[in-house]
């Protein structure tokens, strides 16, 4: 292996010094937590605890890892429905995230959102969205309302790269630079929306490109790499809350697992999948934290080990969880309901 | 009390709400420098700013989704549809984001927001430009829908569409803005939402309708009283949740009830409400529920097919006489 090949196994030197021992030590940690987590939630699905869309981060955790440590405690973040990792990462435990994806009560949702809809409302997390690039203009108002109430916060807004082919896209990165709005927009390019390869969906590959249209600055970033991603988000973030000014990030990534649990993935090869496994975003950190000598061997095994636990852990919790209660069904609906009963006009068999 | 337009009573409940509650804001097209593009929103930029009273570009997919992600985090923001046929554009961000967030959710937001503007059949606008929407919102659980039938109303219950949690979908009959009334000027007038009210007393047959077929149906009535037919007007004001106990209070007194609308029948708001009256006050029922709709079709241009596309008070004489069985 040629010494170009060996730094490329490695994080970016200058974004590492830069992100320092502490911050990599933790994202490590923060990034196997994701990982086993998932893996054990493909375990659940697998025997039947997990029902309807499941869709995997594995492969994509230094995207989500990285951008978040750039944040504030009063900072938002909302994604779309590749939302278990940035769930994990602000404000959702693997207990209430394995729950909500069990449909229990103790879900982070109280089982009435799954796993495309998780949240954490209080520490700025917002979901969780279904509807491709439909959460973008949410994340334009949340910059909205921090202009308004001049808060000081910004929000991190990601979406896959099918996203940019939905108008919500256009119209929502117009207002923001239009507007002067502190939100940072993040493409998580893994390269397929869903089977569409994206250079059958996307007439200009180089998404962060696009940026230009919207007169607001655009960057792309190696969505493997935690350092570097922390390193632009970082600048990003910056750019929002001095200056009022957002920013769009191409983060090129990959996922390993198909875009959902009932995917056979015959739009692409084994090989591609077994190449991307090379530059592995936990196997980059590691092999960073020991070169550097930030961590040992023992300690990324114990912190590995643990993650391990936490999962299995949350997946007891949730299997012996309750389901919500029946009579709690049109809990939620209204704050303020009136007259409205969940039942009325329905089979009468069904009514109070 | 006050004379006023439908448009100034609703310029004047914004303005209300506005100087009470700073996390009030007007969003949309035209709504500032061009004073509203059917005024109701005049004078309102010059005097809460532009911060507050904010014109878009033609963007409604998106606004109405910044102002959902603003009402998550707390604000109150009024969203002003030019029309709501242009709300078709903003579906998603209503249905999917704003119905639905507090229960995906479980709980964790309440989402204040009003999308407000001009709903319903107006004059020689064609198509796409000239249709009622409310039955689809009405499909909606999460959202609440409010369509006023007076400059009073107007008032009393965009002021309450703003103050209450959830989303309000507020829709002003295209053809009103104009229409003249007397409007409270009490200092804290506010109306219920979910709670019809009656517009006419009566005996023999109960109307129910909404918005601008309360007109036809208060016409109907004046008409049907000097035959000695005596009608009780019942105005829905909400839609959506439906005031089922004030219509029961009408119909066990009448026993006979005809519903006007002036949008397409098929999964109306007539059809709903037949349903519920025949299911829950079937032993007070002396005849079928009877609906007056608009006819089946998309709203043609020329002025003799869209007026008999469009309801009229003959309509509602011609149902009233069907339930009473006379000729």
């Amino acid at each position: 292996m040629s010494e170009t090949q060996q730094s490329q196994l490695l994080c970016d030197a200058a974004a590492t010094d830069a992100f320092g021992r502490e911050r990599l030590r933790d994202a490590f940690q923060k990034m196997v937590g994701i990982r086993r987590f998932e893996e054990r939630a493909a375990r659940e699905y697998a025997s039947g605890k997990i029902s309807g869309f499941c869709h995997l981060y594995i492969g994509q955790e230094a995207v989500a890892t990285g951008s978040l440590a750039a944040l504030e405690a009063k900072d938002h973040v909302i994604t779309a429905y590749r939302d278990h990792a940035h769930a994990l990462l602000r404000g959702c435990t693997p207990r209430d995230t394995m729950a909500e994806l069990f449909g229990k009560v103790t879900g982070n949702a109280r089982g009435r959102g799954g796993s495309m809809h998780m949240f954490a409302a209080e520490q700025g997390f917002h979901g969780g969205h279904g509807i491709v690039g439909a959460h973008i203009p949410l994340a334009t108002g949340f910059g909205w309302a921090s202009r308004y109430e001049k808060r000081g916060d910004v929000t991190l807004c990601f979406f896959g790269d099918g996203a940019l082919n939905q108008g919500a896209f256009y119209e929502s990165l117009n207002l923001a630079s239009l507007w002067n709005l502190p939100v940072i927009y993040i493409v998580e390019n893994n390269r397929y929306a869903m089977g569409t390869g994206l250079e059958r969906a996307s007439a200009v590959v180089d998404l962060y490109k696009k940026a230009e249209g919207f007169g607001m600055p655009g960057v792309a970033v190696d969505g493997m790499d935690v350092a570097k991603m922390w390193e632009v988000t970082s600048e990003a973030v910056e750019r929002a809350r001095n200056d009022m000014r957002p920013t769009f990030i191409e983060a090129r990534c990959y996922r390993y697992r198909g875009h959902s649990m009932s995917d056979p993935q015959k739009y692409r090869t084994k090989e591609e999948v077994e190449d991307y496994k090379q530059v592995d975003p936990i196997l980059l950190a590691e092999r960073t934290l020991h070169e550097r000598g930030w961590a040992t061997e023992e300690e990324t095994e114990a912190w590995d080990e643990a993650a391990r636990e936490a999962a299995a852990d949350a997946a007891d919790f949730a299997d012996s969880s309750p389901q919500p209660r029946l009579a709690d069904v049109g809990e939620y609906v209204y704050q303020t309901p009136f007259t409205w009963h969940p039942a009325e006009g329905t089979t009468p068999h069904k009514r109070d | 009390m006050a004379t006023m337009s439908f448009r100034e009573a609703l310029n004047a409940a914004l303005d209300e709400e506005m100087a009470r509650d700073p996390k009030v804001f007007l969003m949309g097209e035209e709504v500032g420098q061009y004073q509203g593009a059917y005024k109701v929103s005049q004078g309102l930029l010059e005097k809460y700013g532009e911060d507050r009273v904010v014109d878009t570009p033609i963007t409604e997919l998106s606004f109405a989704g910044v102002g959902v992600g603003a009402a998550m985090l707390g604000l109150r923001p009024v969203i002003e549809m030019m029309t709501f046929n242009f709300a078709i554009l903003a579906l998603d961000q209503i249905i999917n984001n704003a119905a639905k967030m507090r229960l995906m959710s479980g709980g964790q937001y309440t989402v204040p927001i009003v999308f407000r503007g001009p709903n319903g059949p107006a004059h020689m606008l064609g198509a796409q430009h000239s249709q009622a929407t409310e039955n689809w919102f009405c499909n909606v659980p999460g959202l609440k829908v409010v369509a006023p039938s007076t400059p009073n109303d107007g008032k009393g219950l965009l002021k309450a569409a703003i103050r209450d949690d959830d989303p309000v979908i507020f829709l002003e009959a295209e053809l009103m803005y104009n229409m003249k009334g007397e409007v409270s000027d009490a200092a804290d007038y506010v109306l219920p939402l979910g709670k019809c009210h009656v517009k006419r007393e009566g005996t023999d047959v109960t109307i129910i309708s909404f918005s601008k077929g309360i007109h036809h149906a208060l016409g109907a009535a004046e008409e049907l009283a000097k035959v000695g037919v005596s009608a009780e007007v019942v105005d829905l004001r909400t839609l959506r949740p439906l005031d089922m106990e004030g219509i029961a209070r009408s119909v066990k007194k009448t026993n006979r009830v005809v519903t006007v609308e002036e949008g397409w029948p098929y999964g109306g708001i007539g059809a709903e409400i037949a349903y519920r009256i025949q299911h829950d006050l079937f032993d007070y029922l002396d005849a079928p529920v009877t609906r007056v709709t608009g006819l089946d079709v998309p709203m043609p241009y020329a002025e003799n097919l869209e007026e008999l596309v469009l309801p009229t008070p003959r309509d509602v004489i011609l149902a009233v006489n069907s339930v009473l069985y006379r000729s």
